[in-house]
């Protein structure tokens, strides 16, 4: 039993970190049709705006209220995506669009590797520590088993995440205006629909999703150069079981992944790292198009 | 990508004075020496995810330790001589990132193209096993002076290529007769440990340790997460579950400080003795996150357990490094430090028998090996790999924390004789473990 509960728990929280660290890929690519591969540079970014920001909050006298660091985190994520969003948007991707994908996913994987230098040059080798948000709130001891509260916070910014997509996309008049544009973009424009502005909000919001994903982590690492390599693989294993462009499928994908991950640290550590990708190799088996995504007509 | 060329040479006026001076034959040199720079290639990691902890911290240390020798006269003896026999020592560095393909691609460029005297470098055991071949067919006299995997001489046999540092199965072993000499409770143990050579070694020399000096110890689970994977959340609650007496983890860079920061708050350093193999070098940034009572290596008496030992030689490097770089040198610098002193008291002994040339790649070679020299981590003997694979001392030692100075501290320091955690020459070192350490030199 306690064995089942740690597994949970576990799955809960990493599933919930994978969640927020990969909505924002599912969404850019299931609007804007970019697999953006600048993303793990996004959510570095996030993480060093947000250790910024945090350190920055403390060093003008914080500690008298140290729950504003929270507020800082986020804030350096909505710094990010303000500053980066539209620079890449307008000043790189707008210029592509008309072009093949694979043209996208290279100028995008240009920016990655532009992005990791820049962030070098800005914050340097040197990891920044900023932990106090991490132990702020304490632990919660239920029965056996022993968390960091923060833990919780991540689950609970997760649903709140994906709550605030899916109801942005499915209730307002904006969301069905972008759903249009997911439908088709040429009929959109003929409609009035300003498709450029959709895009660029779009790509925003995806900027910010992956800073947020990059703020929420950094008090529970060393934010260092070259973090976001790891998160983006980890990131496209979970929209490729999730479906491209699902947000539904990128949560019951993160979800499939926490658990199967904490399944086997318990239960069969030497799996740890093969056990991701077999889920994703079964679900590809029977689904190719991903778990969520519906098989789609294709314009000739 | 394109190497970053930095040069150090000694002024025209130093130059000057120590030609005239080697005429006059007031420091034994010949004055066509003095003339000369004596080149080096040093290959490290200057950026990825091993530079802030091993590689950009060695090289500060190298550029400093270099520039005190072109000045001359600064370091005690033997290394009073200025640069190297009194050549100006002039240094390549060159990033390491990039893997083993990319690596003998540089070591090419710099052998063929830049005409060094020596490479000295290499911190990846991918890249330590991809370039002794090529160095060997290039004759190029080459020091390998960071990477831990034994298998460089175990399973090679090498005429131009030296390790000045000792191989990792001595971390392991040290961490085991350090729970068996302290008395530490270790009835049962886990590991985690990166999914790859360095973690897997390891794990597998400390479980062969235990297994000899501790037998009744009971494995509780050996974990192995992916390199950089940043998140520990589940590692941890599988650890507390386990609740193992010992932990053993050879974790290092951002990995390690992730690790600490997560297993902190939950209570995991509290539950159950942590053991780091090479845990020291995080230590300047951790600071009191840290916790208290971590028990830890250094891959040699490198850092805070070289200062607590400290000969003239270690105080003066660690002084000047800690007022260079407003930090105090952790394992990687040392590792240069002994590297490039090994390479200076062997062009030095070529020197004296070639007449005071320039010596060669051949001559270089037959002055290093079996050789032995003292480093600010101890005497280093070249003993292994029929002179070719250094040993050295180690030293195992637990945190504490003092508040008065602000600074995190070793205590109950044990250091070990060299061919005490060490194996003999011509055997490996694993099987040297598990038929008992025969042949041990403890004192």
């Amino acid at each position: 039993m306690e064995l089942l509960a740690y597994i949970v728990v576990d799955g809960l929280i990493y599933g919930a970190w994978l969640f927020i660290v990969s909505v924002g890929l599912t969404l850019v690519f299931g609007i804007m049709n970019i697999l953006n591969m600048a993303h793990g540079s996004l959510y570095a970014i996030g993480a060093y705006a947000a250790a910024s920001a945090v350190g920055a909050y403390f060093a003008l006298g914080g500690d008298a209220f140290p729950y504003g660091s929270y507020i800082a985190m986020v804030a350096g994520a909505i710094l990010v995506a303000v500053v980066l969003g539209p620079v890449l948007e307008i000043g790189l991707l707008r210029h592509f669009y008309g072009r093949d994908h694979v043209i996208l996913v290279l100028v995008t994987y240009g920016i990655f590797l532009i992005l990791e230098d820049v962030m070098k040059l800005i914050w340097g080798v040197t990891p920044l520590f900023v932990s106090e948000p991490y132990s702020l709130l304490g632990n919660v001891e239920i029965g056996p088993l022993y968390y960091v509260t923060y833990d919780f916070l991540v689950i609970a910014a997760a649903i709140l995440v994906g709550l605030a997509v899916w109801y942005v996309l499915n209730r307002t008049r904006r969301g069905k205006v972008v759903l249009a544009v997911i439908h088709d973009r040429e009929m959109s424009k003929t409609m009035g629909v300003n498709v450029d502005r959709v895009f660029l909000a779009t790509f925003t919001i995806g900027v910010f999703l992956a800073a947020l994903g990059g703020a929420l982590t950094a008090p529970m690492i060393s934010v260092s150069p070259s973090i976001g390599v790891n998160v983006i693989i980890l990131a496209f294993a979970v929209v490729i079981i999730g479906g491209l462009g699902s947000i539904e499928g990128a949560a019951i994908g993160a979800l499939f992944v926490g658990i199967a991950r904490a399944s086997s640290v318990h239960l069969f550590p030497e799996a740890e790292l093969f056990v991701i990708y077999l889920v994703m190799a079964v679900v590809l088996v029977f689904k190719p198009e991903g778990l969520f995504q519906k098989t789609q007509a294709r314009k000739i | 990508m394109k190497s970053e060329k930095l040069k150090y040479r000694a002024s025209k006026t130093a130059i000057g004075i120590a030609a005239a001076l080697a005429m006059t034959g007031a420091i034994g040199i010949t004055a066509a020496s003095a003339q000369e720079t004596f080149k080096i290639g040093v290959v490290t990691f200057l950026s990825g995810g091993a530079a802030e902890s091993f590689g950009i911290p060695a090289w500060n240390g190298g550029k400093l330790l270099i520039d005190l020798l072109n000045k001359g006269g600064v370091l005690p003896p033997p290394y009073d001589k200025r640069g190297f026999g009194g050549m100006t020592i002039e240094a390549i560095p060159v990033d390491e990132a990039g893997g083993a393909t990319k690596q003998v691609q540089e070591f090419r460029n710099l052998v063929q193209r830049e005409k060094v005297d020596t490479v000295l470098g290499y911190v990846s055991s991918g890249d330590c096993l991809a370039i002794p071949p090529v160095a060997d067919e290039l004759k190029a006299f080459t020091i390998l002076y960071d990477c831990g995997t034994p298998r460089v001489f175990e399973e090679g046999a090498y005429n131009y290529v030296f390790r000045s540092a000792a191989h990792a199965a001595m971390d392991n072993i040290s961490l085991a007769k350090y729970m068996k000499t302290r008395g530490i409770k270790a009835d049962s143990f886990a590991g985690i440990n990166q999914d790859y050579a360095w973690g897997q070694d390891s794990w597998a020399d400390f479980v062969a340790s235990m297994s000899v000096l501790m037998p009744k110890a009971e494995v509780k689970t050996a974990l192995f997460p992916k390199i950089f994977a940043g998140q520990y959340g589940t590692e941890i609650s599988a650890l507390l579950r386990e609740k193992p007496d010992v932990i053993h983890s050879s974790l290092w860079g951002g990995d390690l400080q992730a690790f600490v920061l997560q297993a902190g708050p939950r209570g995991l350093f509290k539950r159950s003795q942590v053991a780091l193999a090479a845990g020291d070098h995080v230590m300047p940034q951790l600071g009191n996150k840290m916790p208290d009572g971590v028990i830890i290596g250094a891959r040699g008496m490198n850092g805070l357990a070289a200062k607590a030992n400290a000969s003239p030689l270690t105080k003066l490097l660690w002084d000047a490094y800690e007022k260079e770089y407003g930090v105090f040198p952790v394992q990687a610098p040392f590792r240069m430090w002994q590297g490039i002193l090994g390479l200076k008291t062997a062009v030095e002994k070529a020197m004296e028998s070639n007449g005071g040339k320039k010596p060669n790649a051949d001559e270089l070679a037959a002055a290093m090996k079996g050789s032995e020299w003292v480093a600010p981590s101890g005497l280093i003997q070249m003993a292994l790999g029929d002179g070719h694979q250094a040993i050295q001392p180690n030293a195992i030692g637990t945190t504490k924390w003092d508040a008065a100075t602000g600074k995190m501290t070793l205590v109950d320091i044990e250091y070990y004789a060299a061919k005490c955690v060490n194996p003999p020459d011509g055997i490996k070192a694993v099987e040297w473990i598990k038929a008992g350490f025969p042949g041990a030199e403890c004192n």
